[in-house]
């Protein structure tokens, strides 16, 4: 995955060729082969957000009121709902929409977060404790609670949904940038690059914060599932996401109409698929933080 | 024994900055942002008239700091503002509903813990056994599983598919009459009524949604006991304790269990959080009457009072439960307010 910002990190006291990371790396999927599973999930994941709409059977908008509500056929792999749209179709084509909130989201909230963390850890002072108060009553919410109101407030729409989600993420990855960064302000190799003629913001940018990447890809992963399940949270509960539209949270409230009459397939293959993406998320997480940062394994 | 109280009075103090912070995004989340709050307020039925009625009766033509008086004012007087669906103020609705979702959040913390603890404690003391290997599935697995998902399919598995569950509409079956009102539980108020039919309904409706919820609070609870027991097994006064020959039911319990439930009485405030959010999730999917739901239809109909009420309900909510956790701290650690921390 990140190659490119592993190394330096994976192994701090080996030789700094590549090919002692692309071993570490091997030896890790080889070690736990739940690792090499969820990144074969994830390349999964990537290529139905990818290709899916191209490939898919049927249209997930079409109605076909005379196969409406049939179970898992050959023909329907993962059954039709009550408007006779092909549930495996919209599974799949979903994907891209439930990736590209929660990536967005997850993107806004490493980038704000990690440049709002990256001054107040190098600064230090005044501006440090204001940020610090203001991620403290941010945390200060039920973070789901307050992505409610946030998307109640500035309106129901999936740019909001993203906004609502990266906001209430801000407060980890700036924590982490604050305390990686905060460490190593008055490290030699600052001290040296300052000294060199760097100003600030070139030795905070290239010599302090590429040291907190490698925690905060394990972070961006873990993340992610997390992200996505708040999204499709919300849209569950009707914001964000209009119906026609396939994405997974909206799918299984539609199916939850229909599970007290025994209809299970509507609401159990969008659900799955969440799950397999948080699933795996989680899964990778574990695993970078495996090859990141070989002390802490669990 | 003053260094305690100090302590404690301290951290009560540290609560304040933190509930006017609330208040600050709250007042932001109603009223500072772009778009016309007024219309907002008065609701998707509203009129000229009304609109500007709204503005004035909110102060809204005035200016922000003034505002911002005006929004706190109306606060201390527990006024959030009237709910266009219901017709009644914001603050009533809420208080009427709020037992429902505290009977069953409360219901669900305290089953997954019954169930995490000891699984954590267990898995710890038999590493590698298949208590630790299902106390590792059950972790992954929870932070994993969408709370509304797990819900639907407890609805299928015990309600359509086995029948032993009530329909999962509400907190007592239309049988039932609501037991008078004294807490406003219902499983409390029946049982002070010596409504035993009641109370028996009042729980199989209950279960359900229970469990979903504990389902979800279950993982960081067990991960966190797991991991605290682990490393208060291998700290250096557990050897002691049992190098000095103390039995290994006063070493596991005695020594490292209290210890090791300091780290998890933290993480139940992470957890109050989540738990928190996915009581919304799951009183939607059984319909349960608690402020969950109402937040959530007062969202399909742009109720837009009741739902920032909710908002900042359910913050000073959490902002409580955090701030009890943390005295819960200070009877259970002794050295609590002893060291200059």
């Amino acid at each position: 995955m990140s190659d490119a910002t592993i190394p330096s990190a994976a192994v701090p006291a080996a030789k700094p060729s590549r090919s002692g990371t692309f071993a570490h790396i091997l030896y890790v999927l080889r070690e736990n082969p739940v690792t090499a599973i969820s990144f074969a999930m994830f390349a999964f994941l990537i290529g139905s957000a990818v290709l899916g709409p191209s490939l898919v059977p049927y249209d997930p908008l079409a109605t076909d009121s005379v196969n409406a509500l049939q179970p898992p056929s050959f023909a329907h792999w993962f059954g039709t709902d009550n408007l006779g749209r092909d549930i495996f179709s919209r599974v799949i084509v979903a994907t891209r929409l439930d990736l590209i909130i929660s990536v967005a989201a997850v993107a806004m909230s490493f980038v704000i977060g990690s440049v709002l963390g990256a001054i107040a850890g190098y600064r230090g002072g005044w501006i440090d404790i204001i940020l610090n108060r203001i991620l403290d009553t941010i945390m200060a919410f039920p973070l789901f609670v307050l992505a409610m109101g946030i998307v109640a407030a500035l309106g129901n729409s999936v740019a909001n949904i993203i906004y609502a989600t990266a906001i209430i993420n801000i407060p980890f990855y700036a924590r982490l940038v604050r305390a990686e960064v905060n460490i190593r302000s008055e490290a030699g190799f600052t001290l040296a690059a300052k000294l060199a003629g760097n100003s600030d913001a070139r030795v905070l940018a290239f010599h302090i914060f590429p040291n907190a990447l490698p925690p905060m890809m394990v972070q961006v992963s873990l993340n992610l599932g997390w992200a996505i399940l708040n999204a499709a949270g919300l849209s569950f509960i009707g914001l964000g996401v209009r119906p026609p539209t396939p994405e997974w949270g909206i799918m299984v409230a539609e199916g939850a109409n229909f599970i007290v009459s025994g209809e299970w397939w509507i609401a159990l293959f969008p659900g799955l698929w969440l799950m397999l993406a948080v699933f795996t998320f989680n899964l990778m997480g574990d695993g970078l933080r495996d090859i990141v940062d070989p002390r802490r394994r669990t | 024994m003053s260094g305690r109280g100090a302590a404690i009075f301290n951290r009560i103090a540290q609560a304040i900055p933190v509930v006017i912070g609330v208040v600050v995004i709250s007042f932001v989340l109603t009223r500072a942002l772009p778009g016309d709050p007024a219309v907002q307020f008065a609701g998707a039925a509203a009129t000229p008239e009304s609109i500007e009625q709204v503005r004035q009766s909110l102060g809204l033509d005035k200016p922000l700091p003034q505002q911002f008086m005006i929004y706190v004012g109306q606060l201390l007087r527990g006024d959030l503002g009237q709910s266009v669906s219901t017709g009644r103020s914001v603050a009533e609705d809420l208080a009427a509903r709020l037992p429902a979702s505290l009977e069953l959040t409360l219901t669900a913390l305290i089953m997954s813990c019954l169930i995490a603890i000891p699984l954590g404690v267990l898995a710890a003391t038999r590493p590698g056994s298949w208590v630790d290997q299902l106390c590792r599935i059950l972790v992954t697995a929870g932070v994993s599983l969408p709370t509304f998902f797990t819900g639907i399919v407890l609805i299928y598995v015990f309600y359509y598919l086995l029948g032993i569950a009530p329909s999962p509409l509400g907190r007592l079956d239309f049988i039932y009459l609501d037991p008078p009102r004294v807490t406003g539980f219902f499983l409390i108020d029946a049982a002070i009524a010596g409504d035993w039919e009641t109370w028996f309904g009042a729980l199989k409706q209950l279960v359900l949604p229970a469990i979903t919820l504990a389902l979800f609070t279950l993982a960081p609870i067990a991960r966190m006991t797991r991991a605290a027991m682990l490393s208060a097994l291998s700290a250096d006064y557990v050897r002691t304790a049992r190098a000095a020959g103390l039995g290994p039911q006063k070493v596991l319990y005695g020594y490292a269990f209290r210890n090791a439930l300091l780290p998890v009485i933290t993480t139940l405030g992470m957890v109050f959080s989540f738990v928190l959010g996915a009581n919304v999730l799951v009183e939607k999917v059984f319909a349960w009457p608690g402020i969950g739901s109402y937040a959530v239809e007062a969202l399909v109909v742009s109720d837009y009072a009741a739902v920032q009420g909710f908002v900042l309900a359910m913050a000073l909510l959490f902002v409580l439960l955090n701030l009890i956790i943390d005295l819960t701290y200070s009877v259970i650690d002794p050295r609590f307010g002893t060291s200059a921390k």
